[in-house]
Parts: structure tokens; sequence; C-alpha cells
């Protein structure tokens, strides 16, 4: 141990992936003088450490480095940063096999992503009801009540995963996308066993969609729960639709109006600041041009299917326009439709596995692109299953990183679950005390968003949690701990 | 009249000149081994070679075989003791093997599957250790440097060069390299040179190739360490870096 104090250099130490998940979520809760909660805040730990981390490296490296970030998306990391990289080698343009290679696998990355965040963490929930019993309320339950559906769900996961391993060599952490292509081509029998699931994998999604929009229409309390207005930030492609791996920028008002659209995602300093806030490790990034009090908005598949103006594929279209229809035409701004519009997109994975399954590009052999051309700076975005993910590169002389930012979905997200999680507690606070329930209840919250606050490496599910009340003379007044194995300490 | 020795119970034969090592590679036994690369003059460092000769232990790699001799090799005391040695290897240095270009290809790797390490054991040094990127092509990433030496002496003996030397000692050994400011950039080594191909780790590699060959098709996932003549790997390795 002496050495390691003696020799220890922060670089290292920081981004060590255990403290990042086993520290426990924790939220304070701000009371006025009325005792109303007028704020809320989340505390994450962030992934700041590593892009000091990064520094020094060779970009060549990068996109292998960054899937360390998240053990649940670890394919949207390697794919924002091998774009970014793309740049650094002077690659505009990949091969067409190559480019469907990385999207195949990005898709198979959001339908495990999704298949995990719905079946494994939130279905019980939303099945069960959020003051049901806590013991049952979880995927066991599920398994045990509903076995037909958690085996769909664990078979979508296992069938996105199934992609990402022919693709990449490996189920998690894999090497697949290269500066300027890909390195493996995939193998006639690979394709040939991914094609004798799709069907199914099809009609699965279909239900999945169907499930949720059943639970969240016939659901009436579901539809205010965590409810917040926002702007929606998401990536389209050029014609507007629904894109998932390359396009423009599109932000969209509360009000519904364009605040920008097609934008190029290289100039996207312009448009996005970060706020620095001394509470918080993580930043706050807002729309510059409507300022920090007001430019929070949202990603995700809610600010996706809501800011779309369709989607290419038919069935998941058919659901779009449902999910329309539901808010009128207009923007469903409802928290808890994250998880229906996860699914459209879990319909929109399917449909264009699919397709890509049935191109003859998929499995060419034409895999990379050079050039001669270098660049010091590579900026890569990516609609990753919680949102838009952005990998910012500057290299020196040498092929090193000089530096890095990165803004993560949960980043731009900040804000908004900051403002879920106030709603909620405000709605369910009794006096002075927190409940269990509200626990449960902001726990909920969290979790419509973003699942690697909620789980991680955690037993699924079962987010440490602590929760503290902040009266208006600055006074802790309460606090409520839950441990991973659900026990309540006060 | 040829002469043999004993390994593990089967009887080896050598010509004379050879040491325990070569005449254990050439009949195919498996002795672990770091820093011997059969092209290159034996140097005796990194001691996982370590068999009981007689009744003694002593680095194979350096050690003259002789007629009738009695090896030990595969014994689970030495293996036991060339675990012990690997994880030092790992916790002196920085290996963060699952983003290192070299995983498949990394010796110390495939030796520690080979010797069943599951962990590092000791508590890690985290060395701070300099990345010197200044070449071209070529990179040294010291972190992952475990000093065997097989660039050092691949570069003087083959090479005819001499780029590289170990300096200090013991916790404050390292590798620098033989320039007017030390950085790769100001010496003479060529992409094309041995020392710059010969490394077993993923401390000295060809700039910009990242990950190009596929999980699944890399050295050691083809093929386990065991079946690996060293020599042969390095110098096909070389010699495809030449095309
Ligand atoms: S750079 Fe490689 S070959 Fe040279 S001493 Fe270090 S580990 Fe050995
Ligand atoms: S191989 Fe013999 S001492 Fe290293």
């Amino acid at each position: 141990m002496e050495k390691e104090t003696k020799n220890s250099n922060l670089r290292r130490v920081a981004i060590d992936p255990v403290t990042r998940v086993e520290g426990h979520g924790k939220i304070t809760l701000l009371l006025d003088e009325n005792n109303r909660v007028q704020e809320a805040r989340l505390h994450i730990v962030e992934f700041r450490g590593f892009e000091k981390f990064i520094q020094g490296r060779p970009y060549w490296e990068v996109p292998f480095f960054v899937q360390r970030l998240c053990g649940i998306c670890p394919v949207s990391h390697h794919l924002a940063a091998a774009k970014a990289i793309d740049q650094i080698v002077g690659v505009e343009q990949l091969t067409p096999t190559a480019e469907k290679l990385r999207r195949l696998l990005h898709f198979g990355q959001v339908l495990q992503s999704h298949a995990l965040h719905f079946f494994h963490l939130s279905s019980p929930d939303l099945l069960f009801g959020f003051g049901s019993n806590l013991a049952h309320r979880n995927i066991i339950g599920v398994i045990e009540d509903y076995p037909d559906l958690a085996l769909k769900g664990v078979k979508l996961r296992k069938y996105g995963q199934q992609i990402i391993k022919a693709i990449s060599g490996k189920r998690i952490h894999g090497t697949a996308a290269i500066a300027g292509g890909m390195n493996k081509a995939l193998a006639a029998e690979e394709r040939n066993e991914l094609l004798a699931d799709i069907n199914e994998v099809l009609v699965w999604s279909q239900d999945a969609v169907t499930l949720n929009e059943k639970i969240h229409v016939t659901h009436a309390e579901n539809h205010n729960f965590a409810a917040i207005g926002s702007h929606f930030l998401s990536m389209v492609d050029d014609q507007g639709a629904l894109e998932l791996y390359h396009g423009g920028l599109r932000a969209k008002s509360v009000t519904g109006e364009t605040i920008f659209d097609q934008f190029d995602y290289r100039g996207y300093q312009k448009i996005i600041r970060e706020e620095v806030r001394p509470w918080s490790y993580m930043k706050f990034p807002f729309l510059t041009e409507l300022g920090k009090e007001k430019g929070w908005y949202r990603v995700g598949p809610l600010a996706r299917v809501n800011s779309c103006d369709y989607i290419s594929t038919p069935l998941a279209e058919e659901a779009r326009q449902r999910f329309k229809a539901f808010a009128d035409g207009g923007f469903v701004q409802d928290t808890l439709a994250y998880h229906w519009a996860r699914m459209i997109e879990v319909l929109h994975c399917a449909e264009s596995i699919h397709d890509l399954l049935n191109d003859p590009d998929i499995y060419g052999t034409d895999l990379t692109v050079k050039s001669d051309e270098k660049r010091s700076e590579g900026i890569g975005v990516i609609e990753a299953p919680r949102g838009t993910l952005f990998h910012h590169y500057i290299v020196n002389d040498e092929g090193l990183i000089e530096k890095a930012n990165l803004i993560v979905s949960t980043t731009s997200n900040n804000q908004a679950m900051n403002e879920s999680v106030r709603a909620v507690a405000d709605a369910y606070i009794d006096g002075h005390e927190i409940t269990e329930g509200l626990l449960n209840h902001l726990e909920i919250a969290v979790r419509a968003y973003d699942p690697c606050l909620s789980c991680a490496t955690h037993a699924l599910g079962k987010m440490p949690l602590k929760i503290e009340l902040v009266d208006a003379s600055g006074q802790q007044v309460d606090r409520l701990f839950k441990h991973s194995d659900g026990t309540i300490e006060r | 009249m040829s002469q043999s020795i004993l390994i593990d119970g089967i009887e080896v034969p050598f010509k004379s000149n050879q040491t325990i090592m070569d005449a254990a590679l050439a009949a195919n036994i498996y002795i672990p081994h770091l820093c011997h690369n059969p092209c290159i003059k034996p140097h005796g460092s990194c001691k996982l070679c370590t068999v009981e000769v007689n009744g003694h232990t002593t680095s194979s790699c350096t050690t003259k075989a002789e007629d009738g001799q009695k090896v030990i090799n595969n014994s689970e005391k030495l293996n036991k003791a060339r675990l012990t040695i690997t994880q030092m290897l790992f916790i002196e240095g920085n290996h963060l093997c699952p983003t290192c270009e070299k995983t498949g290809n990394c010796t110390l790797q495939a030796v520690a599957y080979h010797l069943g390490m599951l962990d590092g054991h000791f508590p890690q040094f985290y060395p701070k250790r300099e990345v010197d990127a200044s070449h071209p092509s070529i990179m040294l990433d010291r972190d992952r440097c475990i000093l065997c030496e097989l660039c050092v002496r691949a570069s003087r003996e083959f090479d005819k060069k001499d780029v590289f030397a170990i300096a200090g000692r013991g916790d404050n050994a390292h590798l620098i390299v033989n320039s007017p400011s030390g950085k790769l950039r100001d010496s003479d080594i060529e992409q094309n040179d041995l020392a710059a191909h010969i490394c077993p780790v993923g401390a000295i590699l060809i700039k910009e190739r990242g990950y190009e060959i596929p999980i699944g098709c890399r050295t050691f996932d083809l093929r386990s360490v065991t079946e690996i003549d060293l020599g042969d790997v390095k110098l096909s390795e070389k010699s495809s870096h030449h095309e």
C-alpha cells in the first residue's frame, strides 16, 4: 500500500470503474419556507476522470479505451469515438459495407440496452404498480407472474448481444470499428444465424410496443408522474427521420418550435454550453440560444421519437403515429412515456436489422478507407440508447490526445432528471419525513431516464440510494438510506 | 555420439553449445520464458525460465545443456514461482490489457493465462512512466515495459544500432533511448528494425495501427503460448510488418 500512495497518480485512480458504480446514488431535497420542495439535487459521480485519463494516449487506442466508460452501452462510446477518429485520419466517407456494419452493430446495441432497460429494470414498476410489494417488484417477480413476457425480454437482449458478438468478437468490449472503417467482415454463417431469429425478434418487439402503449395509455396516474415540460435535442437524418447513427442535430422547444435543425454536430460548441455548479461533479449543458436558465433539454428516446418527422421503417412509424396521437399531434412530455418511446425504437432497430441482414453490402469485404490527410481534431456524435452522445478529441503532432471533451447522455439529461425528481418529491412528500414510498417513487423517476445510475453492476434495479431532506435554514431534517439488498436505514 | 538431457523424464537430444532452452524449444517442449528469443543472445533476466537441474535452480536460457542432466521444468513448485514473477511484472507496470493494442498478441498476457494467473495478488505500483510518441512511425509506451531488454539486444546485435538501454536500478530501472534528446525521434531506429518488432508486450508498437486484427484472430487466440516457438512468431511478425 505504501508504494501505491508514494507512486499513485490521480490519472489512474480517478476512473477506477468500481468507485464509479459502487458509490451510492444520493439525492438532496431542498425545502422552502412553506415546506415545498424547491430544488432537488441528484448527485452523480461523473465521467470527467476519463477525459483526463485519455490525455496522452494515442488516438488509435481511443475507440477501445472509451468502451470502458459504460458496461451497458460500450458500443455507443466505441462508435462515437470511432467517428471522431475517422475525421482525425481524414476519412469522410466509409465504404458501404463498413458503414452498414457499424449501423448493424449500433442497432444491436440499442436493442439490447433498451431491452435491458425496460424488461429487466423498469417493467416490474410498471407491471406491478409503484406501491406494490418491493420484495416482488423485480425481474424475478416478473418471471414468476409473466413468464412469457420475461422470456421475450431476455431473448430480445440476447439477440442484440448476438449481433454485437458477431461483429465485434465479444458480447461486451470487443473490437470492431477502427480508424476509417471496420476490422472484420460479417461471415455468411454469422449472418444466417442472425437471420434465422429476426422474424421472432420482430414479433417480440411489436408485442413490447403494444404492452408499453397499453400501460401508458390506460394508467392515467402515470401521465403526470415526474412530468416536466422540456425542450428536446436529438439527431435526425437529412429528411428529418429518426436517426441513431449519423445525421444533423435538431432542437425543438417545449412549444414545438424549431430551435435549430440539420445542424452539423462538429460545431456543437456553438449551440451547447456546459454550466458547472459547485454541488455537482456533473456539468449542466444548455442550449446556448436559450441561456442557462431556460436552455436545459432532454435527450433519449422521448426526445427522438417526439422530434423526428417520421420513422423510416413501417411498423415503428405506425407505432410513432399512435404515440403522437396520444398527445394530439404535439409532444408527449410524460416522463414515463420514455419507456413507450424506447420500445418504438426497439421495433425500429428490429426492422432495420432485418433490412440490413438482407442487404448484400452487409457481407462485403471492402472494410476500410485510407487517406493521407491528417487532422488535429475530431468530433463524433451518435444517438446512444439514452441519448445524444458527444466525443470530441484534439490530437497533437505525435498522434497523442491533447484534450478530450465528452458529453454523455446522462449529462444532457442532468437538469431534466433534477426537475423530474423535484416534481415527484413535491407531489409525494409528507411533512418533514422521507418515507419509503417517496424513495421508491424517486427511484422510478430516475430510472425512466437512465438505468446506469440505478443499477450498473449492482443487482438489477437495486440502486443503493441515499435521500436527505434539508429545510430552508440549511438544516438536515431527515434522511433515508436504501442499501443494495433493499434494506432501509434511517 | 549423440548427447541428451532428460526434461521431466523425456529424453531430449542437444548439439554442443546449445542451452537447455535451445534443446527444449528444438524438441517442442515449452519452458515459460519472456526475455528469451532464439534469434538474440540469451540474457537471463526475467527468471521465468528457471528450471531445476540436478537439484539446483538455474535459468534454462543461459545454462548450457550437458549430457545426462536431469531437468525439472513443469513442476507445481516451479510454476508457482513463475506465477509470482508474472504477477510482479504486472503490478510493477501499468498493464491495461483490455485497452491495449497488443492484447491477444502479448506474450506476458499469454504466459499469465498459461500459468493460471487470476489477479495481480500484490498491490499495484502505478508507476509514472513516460510515453515517447516522437518518432513518426514507432511508439514507446514505457507503461508496459517489463525490462526484458530484447529491444536493447536486438538493436545492438541484429540492427547494429544500439538504440535502447536500461538505466537506473531496482524500482528506478527504466528503458532509455540513446539519442541526444532521449527521444526516439532523434535516434536512428527505423520501422523495419527488429528492435521495433521484438517487444513481447505492447511497449514498442508501430504507430497508427489499432486493432486491425479482430479479436479471435490474434496470435494467442489461435495458438497457445506453449505451441508457439517464440522465434518463429517474432520473425514472422517482423516479416509481415515489412510488406
Ligand atoms: S520495450 Fe519491450 S522489448 Fe524493450 S525492454 Fe521493454 S518490454 Fe522488453
Ligand atoms: S527467459 Fe530465461 S531468464 Fe528470461
